[in-house]
């Protein structure tokens, strides 16, 4: 039997003007500002940025107000803002070596040209709530060094000089760059695709899959070679020009994990590579990244995969914080047809136990 | 060109009146998205990181010359902007005074750089090793 | 590089020169209206660069026949308006744009589409010089399908005359296959693969 409903309509509307007054919380306190978000939240912009797959502050910071601070759902809004609107291209890969670095530490090497920067960083600090917030005060100026024009190449590329550290796949220039906005995921993935795929997660996830394989889940032997934040230029090549053109900075975290390596039959000893990316200043993801990107390379490397952050599948189909909760949230949808065939089901089986006649089908 | 995308749309302003009314919207501003890609470990092969808005207009002079502007995020009037200034840069006539617009906008990105260079500096870390004595 | 403007509207052109394809891919045989874009470099029709312009963006590969290619300026223009790659070979095009239809090349390579995916096929913008229902045209076709109540009747000029076996090929391969939007002076109409194409004898 099916039974389709109506109704509604106007306890939606009501609902919806209900979650403004929500929004808007008690009118004596005033209303923050996209730009206040966009200036004083910058991480939670970079998280749903990075999470809605857009670099775009102002963006980011109005979905954020308008989901009441819930970063889920305003990465969703903000993937839904990106669907209505035209692909002009892609860019040029960034250079992250050539990067304005902002911040920029090693836990392999103390002493690395260029330094440890250490840029602002939540790090060291005491984890002790600054009540001086609460009635805000001006902040110093922040203090200034001579800034010497030492080039700051990436801490791998010092280990890759000796060939201790496998090489970055080159790929070829030729192939198609995989999307999986464009191409649904196709498993088994390449790295590329599942760096993508990784860099839209779920940073709670990303962080406990990475966690796990710490805790022996897939063990990877890591270390932080580096992990550098800062901006790069992006580039776009236009077709009408024929060159690349600058489009503007962006602000860009890389973790750069070395992993060690025992060999297999076919490669020597050595360390191997995780990489992670992501926008803005995001690097609990993009240290998680590392780890899991790093694990999910364990059939490639001939280890066992009997872990979750090395099983592929696993990961790349539930990392996507967009998807899960389309998923699970939906289950708040009516399901009152289904329910009522299981229940009838029930009914009756749990009636023909009792040897009973069944129970007569409740009223709708 | 990478001047221009990083100028603000007040630093841009005057180039209205010095193109007056001779530059004809070829393409009209339009907001869409460039993907973004990164590369597998800094320097292998390239992967979609995610996308960017960007804004891109044309315009045209009378003499042919056509100017096109690409500029991060949604503001359409830096867009439109960035062709004007692209195209008058290109005609020989006005290219000195777009060379003017431009020098003190160059100058504020550069103090800028060094700004956010010498502020990181000062977070360099300075190790000292602690010397263990000889007796 | 001296260049036309595309749609004075381009949000509001492009949402009308759709709708007119769309309509005419829904309705095989009627002849949709389309205003065309007279700035169009010849030999492109302003009709067929309308839709051309409605349908075409950066991660659409477009191919162009032989008269198209020939004329760089077709080339410059949409590549500019549209920002598809223009050149793509015809298995890999999206869509295709052929100024001349006596010509036509063989439908089987261009893009057929999978089972699991017939959309990734190619659509053909064909150029006609007559389209419509009562034309005094060279050829008039019966058509039949989903679509079609009964049947309906075209008259289209400039078409082969093996045009309805070519088609009756295209359409077994169904869901497998290419749409042909015929791009006349006035408007578009569309012989999609579901459609059964018979000639009608003079």
């Amino acid at each position: 039997m099916y039974v389709a409903v109506k109704g509604g309509e106007r306890a939606i509307d009501n609902a919806h003007r209900l979650l403004a007054h929500a929004r808007r919380g008690d009118p004596a306190v005033p209303e923050v500002a996209p730009a206040q978000i966009r200036e004083q939240l910058t991480l939670a912009v970079d998280r749903v940025m990075t999470e809605g797959s857009l670099y775009d502050r102002d963006l980011a910071a109005i979905a954020i107000k308008q989901a009441r601070g819930d970063l889920v759902e305003a990465a969703f809004l903000v993937r839904a803002f990106r669907s209505t609107l035209p692909r002009f291209g892609a860019s040029e890969p960034v250079d992250t070596a050539a990067m304005q670095v902002a911040r920029r530490v090693s836990a392999t090497f103390k002493d690395i040209p260029g330094g440890q920067v250490l840029g602002p960083t939540f790090d060291y600090t005491h984890r002790l709530v600054d009540f001086l917030l609460e009635a805000g005060a001006d902040v110093p100026e922040p203090a200034r060094a001579p800034a010497d024009e030492t080039a700051m190449p990436r801490v791998t590329d010092l280990l890759g000089h000796d060939d201790l550290i496998e090489r970055n796949p080159p790929g070829d220039p030729d192939a198609p760059v995989p999307d999986l906005t464009r191409e649904p995921l196709d498993l088994p993935a390449g790295r590329d695709l599942r760096l993508q795929n990784l860099a839209r997660g779920d940073e709670g996830f990303i962080l406990a899959l990475g966690y796990s394989t710490q805790r022996g889940f897939g063990r990877t032997h890591p270390f932080a070679g580096e992990i550098r934040l800062g901006e790069v230029e992006v580039e776009l090549f236009s077709e009408d020009l024929g060159f690349a053109v600058p489009l503007g900075d962006i602000t860009v975290t890389e973790c750069q994990m070395v992993n060690q390596f025992k060999g297999s039959a076919t490669e020597p000893p050595r360390f191997t590579r995780g990489y992670g990316l992501a926008f803005g200043h995001c690097e609990r993801k993009t240290m998680g990244m590392a780890l899991v990107d790093r694990a999910l390379r364990a059939g490639e490397l001939g280890e066992e995969v009997k872990a979750p952050a090395q099983d592929e599948e696993f990961v790349l189909m539930h990392s996507d914080n967009v998807q899960a909760t389309g998923f699970v949230e939906h289950l708040k949808l009516p399901h009152y047809v289904d329910f009522q065939a299981e229940l009838g089901l029930i009914r009756e089986i749990a009636g023909r136990q009792a040897g009973d006649e069944p129970l007569k089908e409740a009223a709708e | 060109m990478a001047t221009v995308a990083r100028a603000t749309v007040g630093e841009l302003a005057a180039l209205d009146a010095m193109a007056g009314d001779r530059a004809e919207m070829l393409r009209a501003p339009e907001i869409g998205l460039v993907m973004v890609r990164g590369r597998i470990g800094g320097d292998g092969a390239p992967f979609n990181l995610g996308e960017a808005t960007v804004t891109r207009a044309a315009v045209a002079l009378p003499d042919g010359v056509i100017g096109f502007g690409h500029v991060m995020g949604r503001d359409k009037d830096k867009a439109r902007l960035s062709a004007l200034a692209d195209a008058l840069w290109q005609a020989p006539a006005t290219r000195d005074a777009v060379e003017a617009l431009l020098a003190p906008v160059r100058a504020r990105i550069a103090a800028e750089t060094t700004l956010k260079r010498e502020r990181a500096a000062a977070t360099r870390v300075d190790f000292f090793t602690m010397v263990r004595g000889d007796n | 590089m001296a260049l036309a403007r595309a749609f004075a509207d381009p949000v509001h052109d492009a949402q009308q020169t759709f709708r007119a394809v769309m309509n005419a891919l829904a309705r095989p045989g009627t002849l949709q209206p389309v205003a065309g874009l007279t700035g169009a470099p010849a030999p492109l029709s302003p009709v067929a660069a309308a839709v051309a312009v409605a349908l075409a963006d950066y991660e659409t590969p477009l191919w162009l026949d032989g008269r198209l290619a020939a004329a760089p300026d077709v080339a410059a223009w949409l590549a500019f308006h549209t920002g598809a790659r223009i050149g793509a070979a015809p298995s890999q095009a999206a869509f295709a744009l052929v100024a001349d239809a006596g010509i036509l090349p063989d439908l089987a390579g261009f893009a057929q589409g999978t089972d699991v995916y017939p959309d990734r096929s190619t659509t053909l913008i064909v150029q006609v010089a007559e389209l419509g229902p009562i034309a005094s045209a060279a050829m008039r076709v019966r058509l039949a399908g989903p679509g079609i109540s009964g049947h309906a009747t075209l008259a289209v000029s400039c078409l082969p005359a093996d045009i309805a076996d070519r088609l009756a090929a295209n359409h077994a391969l169904f869901p497998r296959g290419v749409d042909l939007v015929l791009a006349g002076p006035e408007g578009v109409a569309a012989l999609p693969r579901t459609t059964r194409v018979t000639l009608v004898e003079a």
